[in-house]
C-alpha cells in the first residue's frame, strides 16, 4: 500500500476525530440556543476570543474522552519496520482489520505518534484540572481568614506563602520528584496535609450555613466527611478498604508537587480578594445581622470572589499543563512509558533535526491547549468585567 | 525608606536562611547519601558499611549541626583513622591537619568540593553563571524592548484591530512554554531535513564564540515565553493610564496622539512593568534550565540538571543558594524601585 499524501493524512485524521466533532458540535448548538440563561458561561459566546478558546478546551476534553474510539493503534504497541516512519506510511502487513496507517509517523519505538498524542490528553486533562482544583481548596482555606481577619495570622501565613513562592519552581522539581525521595516518605506528608483541605473546607462551608438545621447539617456534614475521609485515606496513604481510591506513588509525587507549588499563588490572590471585599457593605450587614466569621467568608465573601477567580482557575490550569510538560520534559513524567506530551517531546527533541515528526505533535497538541485556556480565560475575563 | 529597606533585608534573610535549610534537608535526605557513599565508596557496600562511611566523614550528626557546618558557623567535623590520618570537610588534600581552619562554610566563602566534576563548586558555579549571564543579557536585550513596544502599541488604543491582533500574539506567547516554542523553532529554522537552515539547533560552540547562528534560537527561544507576559503587563498599564483624566484634558488642549502617547503616558505606564520584568527573573530560571538542555548551552541550568541528576549534594545545594538569592533579590529591588518609581505610594 502507499504512503498518504499531506492532504489525505488531513482527511483521515479529521474523520479519526468524528466522535470529538460531533460532541463538539451538539455542545456548541445547545449552548447557543440557551446562551441567554447559562448567565457567564453564555455570555462567553459574544466575545470570538473567548469563543475560539472554549471550543479548543472542549476539543481537547472530548478528546480526552473519546479517546479509545479515536486512537488508530495501541499506544504502547510497537510494530515491526515502522520505526521513525514519515506521517502517513503503511503500516507494513497490517493484521486484519487494524488501521492500515501510521498517520503521524512512528516514533523511534515503532509506536504510533497519533495515538500516543490522542492519549496522551487523558493524563494531562485529569491530572492539571484536579490538581488546580486541590491548589485552590488550600488557598482558599488559607486566604480567606488571611486576608479576613489579618493580624499575626495574616503575617504568618503571607510569610510561608512567600517562602514557597521564592523557591525557584525548577528546583523544587528536582529536589521533590525524584525516586529516592519516595523512600523517605516526604511525599506522603505532604500529601497528608494538602489533601486534609478539601475535607476541611466542605466541612467548615456546611458547618457554617447549616449549624442552625441540626437535621441538614448532620447530614451534609456527615457524607462529605464519610466521602472526603474516604478518598483521603485511599489518595494519601494508599489504605482504601475498599480499593476505590488509589494513586501511582510516582504520581502522587507529583501531583502534589504541583498542588504545592501552585496554592501560595492562589493564597495571595484570595487574600487580596478577601480584604477588598470585607470592607463592602454586605459584609457589615451580615456581620450587623450576627453571622459568624467562617460563615461571611465561605457564604457572602467567597461567592462575591468568584469571577476572578473562575478566571485565574483556567489561567492555572493552562500553567499546571505547562508544569506537567516541563516535568516530563526533564523526564520526571508519570512513568516512563506514558504517552505523556513532555516526556514524547523529549524524547522526540532528540532526533529533531532528522526526524521532525517525532517532537511536533505533541508539542502542537500542548500548545493548542494552554492557548484554549488562556482564550477562554481572557473570554471571561473580559465578560465577567461587562457585568 | 531606610527602615523599610531594613526591614525587607532582614526578612530576605531569614527567608534566605529557611529555604536554604529546606534544600539542605531535602538534599541531604538518607537515599541521598546512601547513594554518595556508593558513588564515592563502593557500589558494593554493605549497609554497615555504608553506615560506617557516613559515620567516619560527619554525616550522621544530627541535621542542625550540620546545616550550622556548611553554613560555617559551627566548627566542621574532624575524624582520626585508625592509621591517624585526620580527615574532614576543611582539610583539603595535601594539607595539614594542624593548620586546616576550623570553619569552612558558605560564610567562609568555601562551598565546597563537586563529587562530579572534580573540582571546587564555587569555581564551576562562577563559569557556568558567566555564561549563562551573556544569554540573560541576551534575552533581555531581545526581550524588554519588544515587550514593551507591543504592551505600549496595544494598550493605547484599547479595543482596536491592533489592541485585538497584538494581544491573541501575546497570549499566543504565554501559550508557548519553552520546550514547545524551542522544538518549533529547531524544525523551522535549523533541521537538516526540512528546515530553512539559517541557524544552528545547538549551542555548545556559543560557550567560547557567540555567533548569530549559534546563539539565535535559545535567545529567541525563552524571550518568545516571558515577553507575552510583560506586554499584557504593559497594556493594561498603558490602557489604564489612557483613561486618565490628565489624557483628556492633554487632549482637549489639541496635543498630537503621538505626543500624548510618547511625552504624557508612557513613564506612568510603565511603573507597572518595571516589576514585572523584575519579578520574571525567578520565571527565567526554569526557561534557563529547559533552553539549555535543549540546545546544549553548559551553563548554569546545565550544572543544575547535572547537579541534580548525579546526586551532586554540595554542588545542587550551591545552585540552590544561588538561585534563591536572585529570586530575593529581584523581590528586593522590585519592591524597592516600585517604592522609588511611584510617588503616590508611601511606605508605611
Amino acid at each position: 500500500m502507499n504512503a498518504l499524501t499531506t492532504w489525505e493524512i488531513a482527511l483521515h485524521i479529521i474523520i479519526q476525530f468524528a466522535p470529538v466533532w460531533v460532541a463538539l458540535g451538539a455542545t456548541l448548538a445547545v449552548s447557543i440556543y440557551y446562551k441567554d440563561r447559562l448567565g457567564l458561561y453564555g455570555h462567553l459566546f459574544d466575545s470570538s476570543v473567548g469563543t475560539i478558546g472554549l471550543i479548543l478546551v472542549l476539543f481537547w476534553v472530548f478528546t480526552a474522552i473519546f479517546a479509545d474510539a479515536i486512537v488508530t493503534h495501541d499506544a504502547l504497541a510497537q510494530i515491526s519496520g515502522m520505526k521513525n516512519k514519515r506521517p502517513g506510511t503503511a503500516v507494513r502487513m497490517a493484521a486484519e482489520g487494524a488501521y492500515e496507517f501510521y498517520l503521524l509517523g512512528g516514533d523511534n519505538l515503532a509506536r504510533d505518534i497519533f495515538s500516543r498524542m490522542v492519549m496522551g490528553s487523558r493524563a494531562v486533562l485529569i491530572i492539571a484540572p484536579a490538581a488546580t482544583a486541590f491548589a485552590f481548596m488550600v488557598g482558599i482555606t488559607l486566604g480567606l481568614p488571611a486576608g479576613f481577619r489579618g493580624g499575626r495570622l495574616d503575617t504568618n501565613l503571607s510569610f510561608l506563602a512567600n517562602l514557597v513562592l521564592a523557591f525557584p519552581v525548577i528546583l523544587l522539581f528536582f529536589l521533590l520528584v525524584t525516586p529516592e525521595i519516595r523512600s523517605t516518605g516526604v511525599p506522603i506528608y505532604l500529601a497528608a496535609v494538602l489533601f486534609l483541605f478539601p475535607v476541611v473546607f466542605f466541612v467548615v462551608l456546611f458547618q457554617s450555613r447549616f449549624y442552625t438545621q441540626p437535621m441538614k447539617r448532620n447530614i451534609y456534614v456527615g457524607v462529605t466527611l464519610v466521602l472526603g475521609l474516604w478518598a483521603y485515606s485511599g489518595l494519601a496513604f494508599n489504605a482504601d478498604p475498599l480499593n476505590v481510591f488509589y494513586m501511582e506513588p510516582n504520581l502522587l509525587n507529583i501531583f502534589v508537587s504541583v498542588v504545592f507549588v501552585n496554592s501560595p499563588t492562589v493564597y495571595r490572590i484570595v487574600r487580596g480578594l478577601a480584604m477588598d471585599i470585607k470592607t463592602r457593605d454586605y459584609v457589615s450587614a451580615a456581620q450587623t445581622r450576627g453571622e459568624g466569621s467562617w460563615y461571611i467568608m465561605l457564604w457572602e465573601i467567597l461567592p462575591n470572589a468568584r469571577g476572578p477567580l473562575i478566571v485565574d482557575f483556567c489561567l492555572r490550569i493552562g500553567y499546571t499543563t505547562i508544569l506537567l510538560g516541563t516535568l516530563g520534559f526533564f523526564g520526571l513524567g508519570v512513568s516512563p512509558e506514558s504517552p505523556d506530551w513532555g516526556m514524547t517531546i523529549n524524547e522526540g527533541r532528540k532526533l529533531l533535526s532528522i526526524y521532525p515528526h517525532l517532537a511536533i505533535p505533541p508539542a502542537l497538541a500542548l500548545m493548542s491547549l494552554v492557548l484554549g485556556l488562556n482564550l477562554l480565560a481572557d473570554g471571561l475575563r473580559e465578560q465577567s468585567l461587562k457585568d | 525608606m531606610w527602615f523599610f529597606i531594613l526591614k525587607r533585608s532582614g526578612v530576605m534573610l531569614l527567608t534566605a536562611l529557611c529555604l536554604t535549610f529546606v534544600v539542605f534537608f531535602l538534599t541531604n535526605l538518607y537515599p541521598n547519601l546512601e547513594k554518595l557513599a556508593k558513588t564515592q565508596g563502593n557500589q558494593r557496600m554493605s549497609d554497615a558499611q555504608v553506615e560506617q562511611w557516613l559515620d567516619d566523614r560527619g554525616y550522621t550528626q544530627p541535621l542542625l549541626v550540620r546545616y550550622g557546618e556548611w553554613l560555617g558557623v559551627v566548627p566542621s567535623f574532624r575524624f582520626t583513622k585508625e592509621d591517624g590520618k585526620t580527615i574532614g570537610r576543611c582539610i583539603k588534600p595535601a594539607m595539614d591537619p594542624v593548620l586546616a581552619p576550623n570553619f569552612c562554610g558558605v560564610l567562609q566563602g568555601d562551598f565546597g568540593f563537586s563529587s562530579v566534576f572534580k573540582d571546587n563548586v564555587s569555581t564551576i558555579v562562577g563559569k557556568r553563571l558567566g555564561l549563562t549571564g551573556w544569554l540573560m543579557l541576551f534575552v533581555m536585550i531581545v526581550m524588554v524592548p519588544m515587550a514593551l513596544i507591543i504592551g505600549v502599541l496595544a494598550g493605547m488604543r484599547e479595543g482596536s484591530k491592533l489592541d485585538r491582533s497584538l494581544s491573541t500574539f501575546s497570549i499566543t506567547t504565554t501559550a508557548t512554554p519553552e520546550y514547545v516554542s524551542g522544538v518549533l523553532f529547531i524544525v523551522i529554522f535549523a533541521s537538516s531535513a526540512v528546515g530553512l537552515k539559517w541557524f544552528k539547533g545547538s549551542s555548545a560552540s556559543a560557550m567560547t564564540d557567540i555567533t548569530f547562528a549559534n546563539f539565535t534560537l535559545p535567545v529567541m527561544t525563552m524571550a518568545f515565553y516571558g515577553m507575552g507576559y510583560i506586554a499584557r503587563m504593559t497594556r493594561a498599564s498603558m490602557a489604564e493610564v489612557m483613561t486618565a483624566q490628565y489624557i483628556r484634558t492633554a487632549r482637549l488642549k489639541g496635543v498630537s496622539f503621538p505626543n500624548i502617547v510618547m511625552k504624557h503616558a508612557l513613564r506612568n505606564a510603565l511603573i507597572a512593568p518595571f516589576t514585572v520584568i523584575m519579578l520574571q527573573f525567578p520565571w527565567l530560571l526554569t526557561g534557563v534550565v529547559i533552553v539549555e538542555t535543549l540546545f546544549n548551552y553548559k551553563g548554569f541550568g546545565w550544572v543544575l540538571v547535572q547537579a541534580a541528576s548525579n546526586n551532586d549534594i554540595e554542588l545542587l545545594l550551591s545552585c540552590s543558594v544561588v538561585a534563591v538569592f536572585v529570586v530575593l533579590i529581584t523581590q528586593l529591588i522590585s519592591d524597592i524601585g516600585y517604592v522609588f518609581l511611584n510617588p503616590r505610594i508611601r511606605m508605611s
